[in-house]
């Protein structure tokens, strides 16, 4: 076999065939992809970060009480806005922090110290005041159309280091499996729940505290031993067909489907076990304080992914919809995630991971700078904040700007598409080359839209 | 802090009648409410009213077309004065007092209104037109800033000066110079241009022709030898697999074996004309339609409620498949049943039962705008209409001209005004999240097994008891403040399900039998074309019709009162359509063969692939419209044929030719898919039950929520009737389905995926089902042999189809000779043990044959079981649906799950062994 004129050639004859997949007609990174599925591919260009770790916070929290400070608008309130109902300046203090002097509010005093890590997107804006669909959209680009997440497109574009455990996990109470699908990109792309609370949909067998840790990663009757024992029989029969058939690369594929299963029966269970975790470690993202301790828990296990080289791990929180009750409301969210992100933080800087991981913080969209009810806040998706740290973003830093009352994103405005694509080349890839064949055309994760904020890389 | 409670119950409310101005007229008449899930009388449908439901909004839609409503005004050029009085009185105070849930600016449309255009004032809300009436002072608009049926705004009543100025404002006849003009969508496709494309020219057939000598001509043209015809063993595998989705049995192989080597055409011709017979068949191929229709049973999206009738379209489907029902009439029956003469009720209740079809999409139950939400339902029926059918993706010109197919947007909403004429019943109990739920349709047969589920007079009694006090606490509620949200919709939420009940039981206390279905709308109507799909920016309209591009296109002749649904159905499956017949028999053909002639099944248009072989597409495409549609006549005529029954092996000169086996060199080899690999499992371990359970789990179970309190955690996987049954929760599919790339059911799926990730061996390897049931087959193994040669030999017999060779006797030997059984622990199972478990036994006796009541004696022998426990769903829980008014979701019990028999070193290691037969390549990749 020793005809093939190029790599392509040779990729053709090795990977599949037996797919259909016409090879020709199809992006590198498909062919790429097609071969190895999972392996480590080079970026297109230097990376900065190598890992994400995505915190999702469901509900789309209020910019203009966290990270976007607004005097004008508290300047104003109890004036009609821009629709009629009264401003309502932000409750909360606002102080400078770190070298940079990014003023967060108080209402994040553990994560306000790592001000100069972070880089606060304060332009951001989406397509949509709705949360499914905006959700939707902060995942896969798309709020219409079903379409791969962007952790499905990462992985896809780099592999994973870890070919031990899957490449795109997704721990927590996540709603919508269409947010960590892979649609039309090879399955194998497609996030992998673990551990986490239920939500509706999905699997959701991971409760808090249950021993049953992945689906079927324990075989009820066999040890060790004994299993290996028949895991040898059946690969024995796998290379007997494989004989027989002479060229079979689905039979490859079983064979090694199978040792990566039984691998997993050992590092998905030891990476979920936090007991060898030190008192000091847990208490720093909050574990053992029941306001802290299930997001704790997420960002410990986020780090821990890290470590294993997970390529990318989102963590997700809810209950950030405070249309009333805001002051308490605020309160009590933010209490839940703030030493927890700081703790993981701290200790991702600690490990020296910090440098090659991107943590980005988003919710859906932002909240109205008027008072809905007196106390509370209404949708907003023309204005509001995301940030990132680490992983090549400037530290204690900001980006963009909404208007004086926080309605909307007026300075470096960045939309979903833009994001997205500040992400990919975060992690070394292009957004506009990064693409996958379906249905006749080349598909991307930025559509045919993005722009990269090149002013907020290191 | 206070909450007010009219803005609370304004969102809590507006999830039941769209909030704002509609939910004030409801809340005028104290205690009406939608009532949900009530049955439509599907002939008359007039909606049925009682006192304490009248007629809601939700299920009486108003049309786009309400803007022909009597209006105060319609002027359209004012004077100076009028529009000096307008922008210094009347827009500042819509501003302040209305914008905020009434424009698109902050895009809110509370009710269906919105107030930021003259447009939106003239076409009003749910509840109509907000400024129609005999005087201003009938006006909806009038009412409601007066404070009187409506409260609007809510939270405080404007200024009475304000309310002056409106009111002279009105008497002047509410002039608004807010006019924009009325955009026109034009369309720049030619589609004189793109009636030029492939798939839209007639299908011919070559005088002549067979399927063996169109594609011996195209490998003859490329110098291709084929591979030899597969070994009789491995065609019977393939054969009653692709026919039927089971394996054969041990007897049945050596049967078949020995007719082949006397006549091999013959032997495969009784042997396909046997299965097509069976039952099993129906399931088979209907389940393969079921993809393509995204047949699920819940509502998807958000919020995600369950679908408790949609059942009975799914037997539906199978009934029609093993009827042979020509296929134009199984599609005119879907997309138009209810409108179809028929002669005898049975006929009329299957129709209506078809047009589940239209009825089971997805649905985004919490969109708060009605327009929207009936556009996105037309919009997925367009889609999934499209793309099954016509193997076209029409809802690409939803927002603009079709980018790349000869579709404009005009064509798109000439169908949309069909879709819009349609009302949908999909029922769904109405909830804080569900502003969207409508009734269903009332069978005219009514199903015997509802009698069963007769709920007594003093249940009546106390949910009507109930009721009364849940709505006496709701009126008293009103207006105060220290009421908050949660509790408020848990009152709603109560009052809706006890009416959604109530609503469904018939005077002798039996649940009317209901199903999934559409009526056309009183008026039907001419839909707006919306500029980018936006549906508060209506331009012109367009006449209901068919797409220009396809014969018999354009403007058509509908008739009068009538959606258009039923001329719809008739031109899809004209003969002179270009596409079904091709559509349809390629999708006949991908399930055969591995792929289609043409391998974007879903997308024939400029962007989809062009077939491997036209010919051939053409020759089948004329056959199958000259076999009267038939589906089963197709299958033969393709089974049948040498192509079919090539062998799968490896040739590389003929792969480097053709890598992707386009000219049908041989047959790929292909993995079983999920509901193939769990009966199969089934089937070679304790048994499987061929007969069809009553209705589903999702069904016994009621309407519920997908989430934390009902899942699939809690369905009993410890079920031993066919995979095709088995609960379709949209995202959320039972693992034995959802792992081995099952159909995703959120839109049509022509072809499965072919993955192969850990997931799926963790599952093979550790999953207590496949631990039990190869528990199962070892034990009857050892029952039957006494030497262990010959149960191993029986093994592969029954996992594979065919005798152990040298090699594969070997490495059972070497696992013989190695393994050590491990001790077996009570506790020997992952989940919690359900209480139908009878300790310390495996299957219980169960040696009942199956198909006593069945067509034909089962050639399956004596692999084929019934279970001895009650398995079936609508007898499990013996929970009818109807009870308490609880919370949804708080019904479902635990799960029961397979447990793992007790058993013998000697069983256990031959156990051991036979599930390394089931986790094994060849167990399920089919030669």
């Amino acid at each position: 076999m020793n005809k093939f004129t190029n790599r392509r050639d040779a990729l053709r004859y090795i990977s599949s065939g037996f797919c259909s997949i016409a090879f020709a007609s199809m992006a590198t990174e498909q062919a790429r992809a097609a071969a190895n599925p999972l392996a480590v591919k080079q970026p297109h260009f230097a990376a900065r970060a190598k890992h994400i770790i995505f915190l999702s916070m469901g509900g789309a929290p209020s910019h203009v009480d966290t990270f976007d400070y607004k005097p004008k608008l508290i300047a104003d309130t109890g004036k009609p806005g821009k629709y009629g109902p009264k401003l309502m300046g932000s409750p909360w203090k606002f102080d400078q922090h770190g070298q940079g002097g990014l003023r967060i509010s108080s209402l994040f005093p553990n994560v306000a110290r790592h001000a100069d890590d972070m880089c606060l997107l304060r332009g951001m804006h989406c397509d949509q005041p709705n949360h499914s669909q905006a959700a939707m959209q902060t995942h896969t680009g798309s709020f219409q159309f079903v379409r791969p997440s962007m952790g499905a497109w990462t992985l896809y574009g780099l592999g994973t280091e870890n070919t031990d455990l899957p490449g795109f996990c997704v721990l927590g109470d996540s709603k919508t499996a269409i947010n960590f699908g892979s649609a039309f990109l090879p399955a194998v792309y497609q996030g992998t729940k673990v551990g986490g609370g239920s939500g509706g949909g999905g699997r959701r067998r991971f409760g808090g505290g249950n021993t049953e840790v992945f689906p079927n990663i324990k075989n009820p009757l066999l040890n060790a031993n004994a299993q290996r024992t028949q895991l040898d029989l059946v690969q024995q029969l796998n290379r007997n067909k494989l004989a027989r058939d002479k060229s079979q690369p689905q039979v490859e594929g079983v064979i090694q489907s199978f040792e990566l299963a039984y691998r997993m029966q050992t590092t998905m269970p030891k990476l979920l076990d936090v007991s060898k975790e030190s008192e000091a470690t847990k208490k720093l993202y909050g574990i053992g304080d029941s306001a802290t301790e299930e997001f704790g828990n997420q960002c410990l296990m986020a780090r821990r992914m890290v470590e294993s080289g997970v390529r990318f791990i989102e963590c997700s929180n809810g209950g950030w919809d405070h249309h009333k009750n805001l002051r308490e409301s605020m309160t009590e969210s933010c209490g839940k995630i703030d030493k927890p992100i700081a703790g993981l933080l701290t200790d991702l800087k600690q490990r020296d991971l910090l440098k090659d991981t991107l943590v980005i913080w988003a919710g859906e969209f932002g909240r109205t700078p008027h008072a809905q009810g007196g106390d509370g806040r209404d949708h907003n998706n023309k204005g509001y904040t995301t940030w990132m740290a680490g992983g090549g973003v400037k530290g204690g830093f900001s980006y963009g700007a909404t208007d004086d009352h926080g309605y909307e994103a007026v300075e470096n405005r960045l939309h979903i598409h833009d994001w997205h694509a500040t992400i990919l080349h975060l992690l070394g890839l292009d957004h506009e080359k990064l693409t996958y064949r379906h249905a006749g055309r080349d598909f991307r994760l930025t559509e045919i839209y993005g722009q990269v904020a090149k002013e907020i890389l290191a | 802090m206070k909450t007010p409670v009219l803005a609370t119950i304004a969102i809590v409310g507006g999830s039941l009648a769209g909030a704002g101005i509609a939910f004030a007229l409801n809340s005028s008449t104290a205690d009406s409410n939608p009532a949900p899930a009530e049955a439509a009388a599907p002939r008359s449908n007039e909606p049925t009213s009682d006192k304490d439901a009248p007629a809601a909004p939700s299920t009486a839609p108003v049309s786009p077309a309400a803007a022909t409503v009597t209006t105060l005004t319609a002027q359209v050029s004012l004077t100076d004065d009028q529009t000096k009085y307008f922008e210094t009185h009347i827009r500042p105070a819509l501003v302040q007092y209305c914008y905020d849930c009434h424009s698109e600016e902050t895009g809110k449309t509370r009710g269906g209104l919105l107030l930021d255009t003259r447009e939106g004032m003239l076409r009003g809300g749910d509840s109509g037109n907000v400024l129609a009436g005999d005087t201003y002072k009938d006006s909806l608009f009038w009412d409601a800033i007066n404070w009187m049926d409506y409260e609007m705004p809510p939270k405080d009543k404007m200024p009475q000066e304000v309310i002056d100025k409106f009111e002279t404002w009105l008497k002047m006849g509410a002039p608004d110079p807010r006019g924009r003009a009325k955009q026109v969508v034009e369309s720049k496709i030619d589609i004189e241009e793109g009636k030029k494309h492939w798939a839209f020219q007639p299908p011919v057939a070559q005088p002549g022709a067979t399927i063996d000598s169109l594609v011996v001509a195209k490998l003859r043209e490329a110098s291709i030898t084929p591979v030899p015809q597969a070994e009789p063993g491995t065609l019977l595998r393939r054969i009653n697999f692709d026919l039927v989705g089971l394996p054969p049995a041990p007897s049945e192989v050596a049967k078949f074996v020995s007719a082949w080597k006397g006549n091999p055409s013959a032997a495969v011709a009784a042997k396909v004309d046997e299965l097509l017979l069976r039952p099993q068949y129906g399931e088979r191929w209907g389940r393969h339609w079921l993809d393509v229709a995204r047949y699920g049973e819940s509502t998807g999206k958000d919020v995600n409620l369950t679908y408790p009738h949609i059942w009975r379209y799914r037997d539906y489907v199978f009934d029609s498949f093993n009827a042979d029902k020509p296929y134009d009439q199984f599609v005119r029956e879907q997309i138009a049943g209810d409108l179809l003469p028929v002669k005898t009720d049975a006929d009329w209740q299957k129709n209506l039962i078809a047009t589940g079809f239209l009825a089971m999409g997805t649905k985004s139950l919490n969109q708060a705008n009605p327009r929207q939400h009936r556009m996105d339902i037309a919009d997925e029926q367009i889609d999934a209409m499209s793309q099954a059918v016509l193997g076209l993706t029409v809802s690409c010109a939803r927002c603009h001209d079709h980018k790349y197919d000869p579709i404009p947007t005009t064509d798109y909403y000439a169908l949309a005004g069909i879709f819009l004429s349609t009302d949908t019943y999909y029922g769904t109990v109405s909830s804080a999240q569900n502003k969207r739920s409508t009734k269903l349709l009332e069978l005219p047969i009514a199903d015997p097994m509802n009698a069963k589920k007769r709920v007594s007079q003093t249940e009546i009694t106390q949910m009507q008891e109930r009721l009364r006090e849940l709505q006496t606490i709701r009126r008293n509620n009103r207006g105060r403040d220290d009421v908050d949200a949660l509790s408020g919709a848990a009152i709603r939420r109560g009052i809706a399900d006890i009416q959604s009940k109530l609503s469904q039981i018939g005077e002798n206390g039996i649940p009317a039998t209901m199903a999934m279905g559409v009526q056309d709308v009183g008026q039907p109507f001419d839909s707006d074309v919306l500029v980018r799909g936006n549906v508060e920016k209506p331009a012109q309209k367009v006449a209901r019709g068919f797409l220009q591009v396809l014969p018999g296109g354009g403007p058509a002749r509908i008739k009068t009162g009538q959606s258009g649904r039923r001329e719809l159905a008739n031109w899809l499956t004209s003969k002179d359509n270009p596409l079904t017949a091709r559509v349809m028999v390629n999708r006949i053909w991908l399930k055969l063969i591995g792929d289609g002639l043409v391998r974007s099944p879903n997308n024939w248009g400029k962007t989809g692939q062009k077939p491997t072989n036209p010919e051939l597409l053409d020759l089948l495409a004329v056959q199958f419209m000259n076999d009267d549609w038939s589906i089963k006549k197709m299958v033969r005529r393709i089974v049948l044929s040498e192509t079919y029954q090539r062998g799968s092996r490896m040739n590389v000169a003929n792969y480097q030719q053709d890598p992707e086996n386009k000219l049908l060199w041989r047959i790929n080899p292909r993995p079983m898919d999920a509901e193939a690999l769990r009966d199969t499992i089934l089937a070679i371990g304790g048994g499987i039950d061929l007969q069809r359970p009553y209705g589903s789990q999702v069904a016994s179970a009621g309407d519920n929520r997908i989430g934390r309190g009902f899942n699939q955690d809690r369905m009993s996987t410890d079920i031993r009737y066919r995979s095709v049954y088995l609960p379709i929760l949209r995202d959320d599919l039972p693992d034995a389905l959802g792992l081995f790339d099952f159909a995703d059911p959120n839109a049509s799926k022509p072809k499965r995926e072919l993955t192969n990730v850990p997931s799926q061996a963790l599952y093979l390897m550790n999953n207590p089902m496949v631990l039990a049931e190869a528990a199962a087959m070892a034990k009857s193994l050892i029952k039957k042999y006494p030497d262990r040669e010959s149960q191993i030999r029986n093994a592969f017999l029954l996992a594979y189809g065919r005798q152990p060779d040298g090699a594969d006797m070997q490495a059972a030997n070497n696992f013989f000779s190695r393994y050590q059984p491990v001790r077996q622990v009570a506790s020997s199972q992952a989940r919690p043990q359900g209480q139908l478990f009878r300790r310390g036994q495996g299957r219980p006796q169960g040696q009942i044959q199956r198909g006593q009541g069945q067509r034909r004696p089962s050639g399956q022998g004596q692999q084929m079981r019934r279970p001895g426990q009650g398995g079936r769903p609508g007898m499990a829980g013996g929970r009818p649906g109807i009870g308490q008014g609880g919370r949804p979701g708080g019904r479902g019990g635990p799960a029961s799950a397979p447990k793992i028999p007790q058993m013998t070193s000697q069983e256990q290691t031959l156990a051991v062994f036979c599930q390394s037969l089931m986790a094994s390549a060849e167990f399920r990749l089919l030669n």
